[in-house]
């Protein structure tokens, strides 16, 4: 009699699976998920083990065969100094893969809490705290950076402070517009009635509901803030020579484009934009896997 | 529309088969469903969620969602081959000859275009134009008695009504004049006095269209009233179809039997018998099933049952899929009826609420949601809380919890100490002694915990247990709501509706509550779960001594559950009493009208009461009694003027109205109401 086992509780064996193996299957079956995953992980790769499998010291030079153009010896040619083109953007990935990284989680940790308390209590809290946050919001990234060295001094992390603060206000938003839909459900009455202490309800209670648009702004988030820590390092505020990052090596050797010495900058712009699309990609993944 | 000649029958669906493509797997939704419905007759499709009445909906204009195809059999639509059209023929059979009407009226009309225009929209579409197409879209209004259609036109949807919206919804079925009008579950979601309107109206529509009707609903009195014949569906299969009253009053297959004993009906309470329970669960979508497929829940299965596929029985002009039809009413009882005996309810009261006003504030005008409520409850008892929507129930009901503040003045007495008026300043006793179980357990189980976890976290924080002691106590709890341990690891989203709605009740009843607050508490449910929720509630009553307080719609719910009740219209009692008095009456005005407004099963034609127009804003109730602008019985002036004040007419049983009580007995004499 199979018909028997049928009638558990739980009919439909999909549901048997957990929400989390669910979301990681349909990341699995997502193309777009996986080709971002693929050129992020091949970033993470060159950052990790670039140094073993880079042809040349990415910092040593090589003055004789400076501004040589690509060729078999050297992939992409060589800069100013005679630097090896390929290994330098091989090697590039570390630093920017440090920064922008640590970045994002400053902010989704910040951002997170803020969002919790101002979706939370809403009211004046909510009025005081998002009226800051949007003032903060209102001042260009740049600005703040430029304050932040006069302060701080050039650092990376001075890079990774200015932007996980400038970053945290926008996954505040986020994160409060997810709380407050949570907020009005049944089970945060049911709380109250028990008398749970608001951290418990925020953090036990509620943050466990939102961690998907957590994710999903996280990822969108990692995106950008590659893209800043490039810019940052390009306009000399962030990254500090004789790092071989690719804002950097952009900076140094913009000038040389007009004298036909194209290859010692096409290439580092080209990975900067491969990593951005591959995160981006990834984002798109993660957040067609959670809003299924 | 001219067509030479009609066919025979306007539907036909011939071994119709669906499946649902679900991770993979094609899943069977329909199995061969064989069913007609003749030129204009009304076809009801019963059966509980899940066993693919809006899966025929759907497949009679092959509208079926991306995953779902049909893998077999015929469907003609006036003779003409549904499965042979091509994609225009299609899209012109969906636009001229059926039509649908859904559920939620809210989400069927657009929300960013005015009335108006969504209906003339429909007419130049089908080739009108000019003045003729406004002309056409007013008449149509009227056609749904819409009073003012040429200001109704001019409004959005979101400024309609519930009852106004689906009136609209049908008036735009019934635009190109259809040949079959497809209605599932049209007043599944709007109130009995606003149901009742839409079902007149329904009906009226019936004897100046052609249309045949398909309507599907899980509500057995609403198809008992509305329908010629009626089909009853179970895992995708027609179990048992004939003429409407025979079917309901004489059922020939056990899946029809058992349902209709999970309802209340005939007034009956829960001190004179348990309802019965259909045990087990539907078969899951797409599982194979061998021989009947109501056979392991069925107390008549044998064998023959569980190994062969009953065929259709032909028991002369009707129909019944059961080996043992001529015998099925004979069905044992899942669940015996006997009641252990209440326990007199004791004379001190419990809670004792005097002067309850909660006022809002909207748009700079007072909104007052209850109004000068006073009531007493006493141990072990039941007060139900009757009244449309937006007559204050649930404010109320937060107001006791103190979810949301009362205004100043008001008491709330719980066992002789009297109750802050916040939550956050009363006391950890005070607040597990009152609980609630929420509408929709989906909102109220945090989704992201376990069973255990949602239990448990009730016993530490309510009960204050930890440890062994919390484990044997959660053990014994789960238990006495009828789940099992491997109910505990698993999240709330494995879990089926009932199921999910016995967890809610084990959570409020972890600090041994002395009264229990239930928000419609079965009315996301199927009518057998409901049963099982309901004997289930009256059994921890008679065991705890639990008081209620129960919010329902569902008049023939409360009845069976309520020892006393109280009828609330725009925030203000209008009717408290034992439950016995205010349902046979005499009765207030609208109690009459919302106990005339149930559809019933066993429906004697009685002339019912109809309330016209929606309730006032409670932003600027009517003057004097605030019922008067739809009041079937108003005597005059005095109506307008003055608020009757709430009297005693019989001990315990108090009135506001103007009619003496043996006035009111003498007029509602000539109208016998029969009792939901």
């Amino acid at each position: 009699m199979s018909a028997v086992q049928t009638t558990s509780p739980t009919p439909d064996d999909t549901r048997k699976r957990g929400p989390l193996a669910e979301v990681l299957l349909s990341l699995l079956r997502s193309g777009t998920f996986l080709t971002g995953f693929a050129i992020v992980m091949f970033w993470v790769a060159c950052a990790l083990f670039g140094e073993h499998f880079a042809p040349y010291d990415p910092l040593a030079d090589d003055i004789i065969n400076a501004l040589a153009p690509p060729s078999a010896e050297h992939w992409f040619g060589t800069d100013q100094i005679g630097r090896d083109v390929f290994s330098r953007v091989i090697v590039g990935s570390r630093d920017i893969l440090t920064v922008a990284p640590l970045a994002t989680l400053l902010a989704t940790v910040a951002g997170t809490a803020l969002g919790l308390l101002t979706g939370y209590f809403r009211g004046l809290v909510d009025d005081v705290v998002s009226r800051i946050l949007e003032a903060f919001m209102a001042i260009p990234v740049v600005i703040v950076a430029l304050l932040a060295i006069v302060a701080l001094g050039t650092s990376k992390t001075t890079v990774i402070v200015v932007i996980g603060l400038s970053f945290a206000p926008i996954i505040a938003r986020t994160v409060r517009s997810a709380v407050l839909a949570e907020r009005e459900l049944d089970y945060v009455a049911a709380a109250q009635l028990r008398h749970e202490s608001a951290a418990h309800t925020m953090f036990v209670e509620i943050l466990p509901n939102v961690i998907p648009p957590i994710l999903v702004e996280t990822t969108v988030r990692l995106g950008y803030a590659i893209f800043a820590v490039a810019t940052l390092s390009f306009m000399g505020f962030g990254i500090q020579p004789p790092s071989p990052d690719w804002g950097l090596s952009i900076s140094n050797n913009y000038g040389m484009i007009g004298g036909g010495f194209w290859w010692t900058v096409l290439f580092d712009a080209l990975a900067i934009a491969s990593l951005v699309i591959g995160v981006n990609l990834a984002a798109d993944g993660v957040h067609g896997a959670l809003n299924d | 529309m001219t067509k030479s000649a009609k066919a025979e029958n306007a539907l036909e669906l011939r071994d119709l088969s669906v499946a649902y493509r679900v991770a993979g797997r094609n899943r069977a939704v329909l199995r061969n469903l064989s069913l007609n419905i003749g030129q204009g007759e009304a076809y009801g499709l019963v059966g509980e969620s899940g066993c693919g009445k809006s899966t025929v909906a759907l497949t009679v204009v092959r509208y079926l969602p991306r995953n779902g195809s049909i893998t077999g059999g015929a469907i003609s639509l006036d003779g003409q081959d549904v499965m042979k059209l091509d994609a225009e023929a299609l899209r012109r059979a969906r636009a001229e000859s059926v039509s649908m009407v859904y559920q939620d009226p809210g989400k069927a009309l657009n929300p960013s275009i005015r009335v108006g225009r969504q209906l003339t929209e429909i007419f130049e579409l089908g080739g009108i134009t000019g003045k003729a197409v406004e002309d056409r879209a007013v008449a149509m209004l009227n056609r749904v008695r819409i009073s003012d259609p040429t200001s109704v036109m001019q409004r959005y949807p979101h400024q309609l009504s519930g009852g106004m919206q689906q009136r609209v919804a049908i008036a735009m079925a019934l635009a190109n004049d259809p040949s079959m009008l497809i209605l599932d579950e049209p007043t599944t979601g709007l109130d009995a006095t606003v149901e009742a309107e839409v079902l007149d109206l329904i009906a009226q529509l019936r004897q100046e269209l052609s249309a045949s009707i398909l309507f599907i609903s899980h509500n057995l009195a609403v198809v008992s009233n509305m329908c010629d014949r009626v089909g009853v569906l179970y895992a995708g299969m027609l179990v048992e179809e004939g003429p409407t009253e025979v079917v309901f009053n004489d059922p020939r297959h056990p899946y029809t039997v058992a349902l209709l004993r999970c309802l209340p009906r005939g007034g009956q309470r829960k001190d004179q018998g348990r309802l019965d329970t259909i045990p087990g669960f539907l078969p899951g979508i797409g599982v194979d099933i061998k021989g009947c497929a109501f056979a392991d829940r069925c107390a008549l299965a044998d064998d023959r049952c569980r190994s062969e596929l009953p065929p259709l029985y032909d028991l002369g002009g009707r129909l019944s899929r059961c080996f043992y039809h001529e015998k099925a009413q004979a069905l044992p009882r899942a669940t015996p009826s006997d009641v252990a005996p209440a326990p007199k309810a004791a004379a001190v009261p419990v809670l004792r609420v005097a002067g309850l006003n909660k006022t809002y504030s909207s748009h700079g005008h007072a909104l007052r949601a209850v109004k000068d409520v006073s009531l007493d409850l006493r141990p072990g008892e039941t007060l139900g809380l009757v009244g449309e929507s937006g007559s204050g129930k649930t404010t109320f009901a937060r107001l006791l919890l103190g979810l949301v503040p009362p205004d100043d003045g008001g008491t709330i007495v719980l066992e002789g100490k009297a109750l802050a008026p916040r939550l956050e300043n009363r006391s950890d006793d005070q607040i597990k002694a009152m609980q609630i179980v929420f509408q929709n357990p989906d909102s109220a189980l945090n989704r992201s915990h376990s069973i255990r976890h949602l239990i448990g976290r009730a016993l530490k924080r309510l009960a204050g247990l930890s440890g062994k002691a919390l484990e044997a106590r959660l053990n014994d709890l789960v238990r006495s709501v009828r789940l099992t341990d491997r109910h505990l690891a698993v999240k709330p989203r494995q879990l089926s509706g009932g199921l999910k709605q016995r967890v809610a009740i084990a959570r409020a009843f972890a600090g041994d509550p002395r009264i229990v607050v239930c928000d419609e508490p079965t009315s996301a449910l199927d009518v057998s779960v409901q049963a099982a929720i309901l004997n289930l509630l009256a059994d921890l009553q008679s065991k705890e001594d639990v008081s209620y307080i129960f919010i329902s719609h569902d008049l023939a719910v409360v009845r069976y559950l309520s020892d006393k009740i109280a009828v609330l219209y725009l925030g203000r009692i209008m009717e408290l009493g034992p439950s016995e008095d205010v349902f046979s009456g005499p009765h207030h005005p609208y109690t009459e009208a919302l106990l005339s407004a149930v559809p019933k099963l066993d429906q004697t034609e009685t002339a019912r009461i109809r309330l016209d127009g929606e309730i006032p804003s409670a932003t600027n109730p009517p003057s004097g009694c605030v019922f008067h602008t739809r009041c079937p019985r108003k005597i005059g002036a005095i109506c307008e003027q003055q608020e009757p004040p709430l009297s005693e007419a019989q001990p315990g049983h108090s009135i506001r109205c103007h009619i003496p009580y043996e006035e009111l007995a003498r007029l509602q004499k000539e109208v016998v109401t029969e009792p939901a």
